[in-house]
Parts: C-alpha cells; structure tokens; sequence
C-alpha cells in the first residue's frame, strides 16, 4: 500500500507544479479571455489545427470495450476533419492510454490538458476513472465528453455527460418491467460503485411502486463462481433479475443460468452493461431472448444509424458491431463542434454558455444538450437479444427523455443522494 | 428439501473445481515443498490450449476431449521447464522458490496478453455440457457433473500412479527422504522433473474444466490460486486424502454461507474459520510422516 501513497503524493506534487507552470506561461497564443484565474489551462488554438484529447483505456481489463470507443472517436474526428474542421482547424487528436487504472487516467488527463493544451479532452469507462479525472478538470477548467451510461447523482461544471443517466435507463427499464407484469425483482450486481448505487434507486422505486425485491446479491468484479446466486433467484420466486454485473463476470453468470434450466422464457434478466460488443464475447447462445436497456442499437432505425454502421464498419471491419457507448462517444465529438461553432471560439466559458439547446440528428434519433445539467435529452430503449447477437428494441420512449441526474422530478427518489 | 439439495450439489461441485485446482498443488507444494505460484498459470495454459484447439477443431465435443491429454501434456512441459531451468537450483530455499515463480507467473500473464490480447476469451461448451439433469426438484448441471467426475478420474488416477508403480514408490521415497533414496540410487532430479511435471499437468486439465464455468484470460489463475494453496495447508501438506476432503468441505461450506448470507461475507467467514482451525492443528487435516531428519 506504500506504494499507492507515493504515487500519490507524486501525482499532488507534480499536478501543483504542472498549475504553477500553466500560470506561468499564460503569454502565448490563446483563446481564452475567461482564464484569468491563474490555474486555468488554456487550449493552444493559434495554429492551423487544434488538439483534442482522446483518454481511453487501451490496455487492461477494460481495454475489450474502451478501444471501440475510442475507435469511433477517432473516426468522427475523420468524418469532421473530412468536411472542413471546426472553425476552420483541422482537429489533431492526441490518444492517451489509461490503461484501466484510474491514477493513470487522472495523470494522462493532466498532461493532455497541459501539455497538450487539447481543447478538449473525449473519453473515461468506468466511474471509478471519471471520479479520477474529475478534479483535474476542474481545476484546469477544462472539458471532459464522457460517453458511458452511469450511475446519475453527480454533475460537474466541467463534464459533458453524453450516455444515459438513471432516469434514461434504469427508471424506464424498470417501468417496463412493471408493465409487461415482472413485478418481482431480483437484483444481482458486481460489487462497486455503479450497481451499489442503481440497487439503491431500484429499491425506492419498487418501494414506491409496488414492486417487491425478492434478493439482492453482489459478487466481487471479476467473480466467475455464480452457481449459489443462480440457486437463489431460482429458488426466489422472482419474475425477472435486475442485472448490474459489469464485464466478464456476466460469462460466467449466464452459463450458470443456462446450466441451471433458467431461460429468457422462464425468468427473464434485464441487463444495463451488457451491449452487442459483450453479446458477441459472452455467447449469443447464452443470451437469447434476455432483455437489455440503452438509448442505442446497431438496430436502431435511421438514415443516421445507417450512415455511422456503414461507416464504422468500413473503417473497422465488416464483422464489428456498433453499441450505445460508442455512438455516444462519436456524437460527443458533433457536440462538441456545433457548440464551438455556435460560441465562435474554442474558449470553455463560452463553449459551455452556448451548449443549451444544442440539437443534433444522432444514429440514436434527436439528441438536445440540456445546458443546466450538461446531460443530452435521449429516447430510452428497451431491446431483445436475437439469435444473430444483434440486438432489436421491443419498446422506447417514444420521445427524448430530460436528463434528471439527482432524480429531483421523481418523489420516490427523494432522500437518495 | 430442494434448496438444501440444490445447495449441496452446487457446493460439491465448487469442492470439485476446488479439489481439481489444488490436486496438482498437492504434488508441488505438498510433496515438494514448492510454493508454486505459478501454477495458476499452468491452469491458464490448459484453458488457452482449449481455447486455440477449439479455433481449428470446429466441433466443441471433440476440441474438449483432444484437450484435455494435450493441456495435460502442454502444462506439464512447462513445469517440467521450469523445474529444470529455475526450481532445481532453489529446493533448499522454499522461500525463494515463491518469489522466483510469482515471477515467473508475472511474465507467464505477459506472454499470454502479447499472444492472445489483453480482453478474456471464451470457447463454447459441447451442446452435451449446456444443458442440466433433473431429478425432481433437484437439477445437475451437466458441465458441473462432468467437472465432478473430472475431479474423481484424476483423484483415481493420481492415487493408482503414487501407490502402485514403480515411479510412485520413488516419488514417496524421495518426499520421505531425499538422501536416503539419493544413495539408494534413485535419480532424485529426474524424479523431481517428472512429479512437476505431473503436478502442473494436472493444473492444465484443471484450466481446460474452468472454461467450462467462465472466461479465459491471462489472470485468470490468480483468483484461484489463493484457494488452491488453501486447499493443500488444510487438508495437510502432501496428502491427497487431506486434500480431498478438505476441497468439499470448503465448497460445501461456502455455498451454505453464500445461501444464507452475501459472497463477501461468506468468503470472510471461510478464512476466519481456516484460520481458526490451523491454529488448532497448524499441521492441517492429516500429517505425513517422514523419515527425514528435519
């Protein structure tokens, strides 16, 4: 454990002097007028092209989903590139690995901010790595496009937040559950932050709605021995499992499922991680029929969708799906853009001030920036896993929902923080 | 009556994977003396050879069964290698040995994100191993059962080998006294070579059943490799039967604790209780008598 504190205090030492230093040499060309705070760092905008940051993990564990990420990045950045820029700059981005480990994203995010001075910085997973890197962009000033359905109860000045928040995921996923008649739930989650905290919001919603929880299991992320928590939801009584289980403990969760006689038909599980990407790894097999909730599928109709599968796939491979958290990073780059475009600078105050009311015509359908909680209004879908391991929405919204991170519209969800 | 069933099938086979695990421990660790800690990647290389095997056998019944002899065979050779490259120079510092194979095991998950990428893998099962058995109320899964009986074959096996030929006697005579059978004329390193390579074979067959319950990736002996040692100082350093019974009692234990409480708590409750019994017999479950002077 000495090690982690070292490292620590060695990344205290060296964000103060990289602050000092940004002070420092805030002479050279920029844009920003707002910046005169001292510690802000400021994007370097005087060439012809401008740095954006691209902070994913391309190694470790999280690597399998984060690279197809930042592989639709890179590929709106093209696409942008291709018609002209942005303001008439050529966007240069500059590709950091944070390597699955969260001190590493908090130390790449500072040098993307000062040493690259990017003008923005795409990426983060996990809530773990974007708790990390939170601060830093705070108190550079600068901006994070986060991409990642999570957990809600957070909004920082200095983050775009570009996937669903609870009240775009969980909530309507849980009113379907209730109105197709799955009024008994049982929760199953890995044992973190996200699940801890969507458990928390499904047990005020069912408490309020009459939905009863039947169980409530964790196992430890990376867990692949689930035979007793399959032998307690069979034994449960539930209509349908609630599950949070994040990455490759869903493996090994959905072999024991079928292994114990459990089928979509029989009980049905509702997962909120588990996208084409993971169908296509975990086994359709085994997937078949179970339900899924996100704002996205490669399925989704539209002359949009059509155009970034088409285009993902000739950049990538013909074989390779697209999912909700790689569109979400591909507009986050659109929406970056038409808010530089409507400020006229790249200056973060004003990007920020001119992000209300931002509309683009998303692959996902229409997407609004709402400017106060800097979250998008999207449709929520709920989607059925098909034997092709793609995956077809059975219901939606209908239309965009408003993002409602602290659930402050929902009187159930009172007294969650 | 069903779920007391239930749980007691889904605790012998956690006791099964368990005992398949720790099996070759018990001739590295147990006999030898050994702390291996690279034998959770002698089960990783058994999952990957299913794995690479099931890339150019199309049919997943066969791949499985080709499998099994040769991650036996792949396994066994590279505990053989390392027996002979690093561990022979090192049998009198057992310390050492835990430091020198953890590693060996750092370099071994390397070599295995170079070769097959950093993202975990997955084979399919036999259509045969999907499916479950019931018996009234009760269900076997068929992949479980097949594991279980994987366990027992080499339990069977592995007894047969050690009471009754010729190779066993000189293994048990060297574990008894090294010196003594050195003078009697047995080449004790070629008797070391093999029994690791024994021991590390068996961590291969332990990898290609693993694939069976959940995802192949390069740290995927890690978080078995806590247990298996766990198993082998219980149940009793070098005794298969201690580490037999020892193996389905903790499988059995842990899934009553797991029903009836969380995993968590049920994990802490198996290591304070093991705690607690190796202070009451820090030899663990059964003892070896040995004639050598130490």
């Amino acid at each position: 454990m000495s090690g982690l504190s070292i490292s620590r205090r060695g990344l205290l030492a060296g964000i103060s002097a990289a602050g000092a230093s940004a002070a420092l040499s805030a002479c050279g060309a920029k844009t920003g007028t707002e910046s005169t705070s001292g510690s802000a760092a400021t994007a370097d905008t005087s060439g012809s092209t401008v740095k954006v940051g691209l902070l994913n993990s391309l190694s470790g564990t999280m690597a399998i989903s984060e690279v197809t990420v930042h592989n639709s990045l890179l590929l709106a950045i093209k696409e942008i590139n291709a018609s002209g820029g942005v303001l008439g700059k050529k966007l240069k981005p500059i590709s950091q690995d944070g390597a699955s480990d969260w001190p590493t994203f908090a130390e790449k995010a500072e040098a993307l901010i000062t040493d690259d001075k990017v003008a923005a910085t795409f990426g983060c997973w996990t809530s773990a790595s974007r708790k990390a890197v939170k601060p830093v962009f705070e108190r550079y000033k600068s901006l994070l496009f986060y991409p990642v359905q999570y957990e809600g109860l957070e909004q920082s000045p200095y983050i775009f937040y570009i996937g669903a928040t609870t009240n775009q995921q969980i909530v309507p996923a849980l009113d379907y559950l209730k109105k197709q008649g799955l009024t008994k739930l049982y929760l199953v989650g890995s044992d973190y932050v996200f699940p801890r905290t969507a458990n928390k919001i499904i047990k005020a919603y069912a408490k309020a709605k009459g939905l009863t929880v039947v169980g409530e299991d964790y196992a430890p992320l990376g867990s692949t021995e689930f035979s007793t928590i399959v032998n307690k939801v069979k034994g449960s009584g539930a209509d349908a499992v609630f599950n949070t289980l994040n990455g490759d403990s869903n493996v090994a969760f959905f072999k024991e499922y079928k292994s114990a006689g459990l089928t979509a038909k029989s009980l049905p599980v509702l997962s909120v991680s588990i996208a084409e990407e993971e169908v296509k790894s975990i086994g359709t097999q085994y997937l078949e029929g179970q339900l899924t909730a996100w704002n996205y599928y490669e399925t989704t109709p539209g002359a949009a969708n059509k155009k970034f599968v088409a285009a993902y796939q000739a950049a990538y491979g013909k074989d390779k799906p697209t999912s909700d958290p790689m569109e979400a990073a591909y507009i986050s780059v659109y929406l970056w853009k038409a808010m530089v475009e409507k400020a006229g600078s790249f200056d973060v105050a004003k990007v920020k001030a001119a992000s209300d009311g931002i509309v683009l015509d998303a692959p996902e359908g229409k997407v609004t920036v709402d400017g106060a909680t800097q979250h998008v209004y999207k449709t929520a879908r709920i989607g059925k896993v098909g034997s092709d391991g793609l995956i077809e929405e059975v219901w939606n919204s209908g239309k965009p929902i408003k993002p409602d991170p602290y659930l402050k519209g929902y009187s159930w969800a009172s007294g969650l923080s | 009556m069903t779920v007391v069933l239930n749980q007691s099938f889904t605790g012998i086979s956690i006791g099964a994977v368990l005992l398949l695990i720790a099996l070759g421990l018990t001739l590295t660790f147990g006999q030898m003396g050994v702390i291996n800690m690279a034998h959770g990647e002698f089960i990783m290389a058994g999952a990957y050879t299913t794995y690479v095997l099931q890339k150019s056998i199309s049919s997943a019944g066969v791949s499985l069964l080709v499998a099994l002899p040769l991650a036996f065979l792949v396994a066994g050779a590279m505990g053989a290698l390392l027996e002979w490259l690093l561990i022979r120079r090192l049998y009198t510092r057992p310390l050492d040995t835990l430091l020198v194979t953890w590693g060996v095991s750092l370099m071994l998950q390397q070599l295995a994100r170079d070769v097959f990428g950093a993202p975990n893998v997955q084979t399919a099962a036999p259509d045969l191993l999907t499916g479950n058995i019931s018996a009234g109320s009760v269900t076997f899964a068929n992949n479980r059962l097949f594991i279980l009986g994987l366990a027992l074959l080499c339990v069977l096996g592995l007894t047969l080998v050690l009471r009754f030929t010729p190779l066993g006697r000189r293994i048990r005579a060297v574990v008894q006294n090294r010196d003594l059978a050195e003078v009697s004329g047995i080449a004790t390193g070629q008797v070391d070579r093999i029994t690791f390579f024994i021991g590390s074979g068996l961590a291969g067959v332990a990898g290609v059943a693993l694939t069976l319950v959940g995802p192949i990736g390069p740290t995927m002996g890690t978080n078995y490799i806590v247990d298996a040692f766990l198993v082998v100082v219980v149940g009793g350093i070098g005794q298969l039967k201690g580490a037999v019974i020892t193996a389905f009692a903790l499988g059995v234990l842990q899934s009553v604790l797991e029903y009836s409480t969380t995993v968590s708590v049920a994990k802490v409750v198996v290591l304070v209780a093991i705690v607690a019994f190796l202070q009451w017999r820090p030899q663990g479950l059964y003892t070896l008598r040995t004639r050598s002077l130490a």
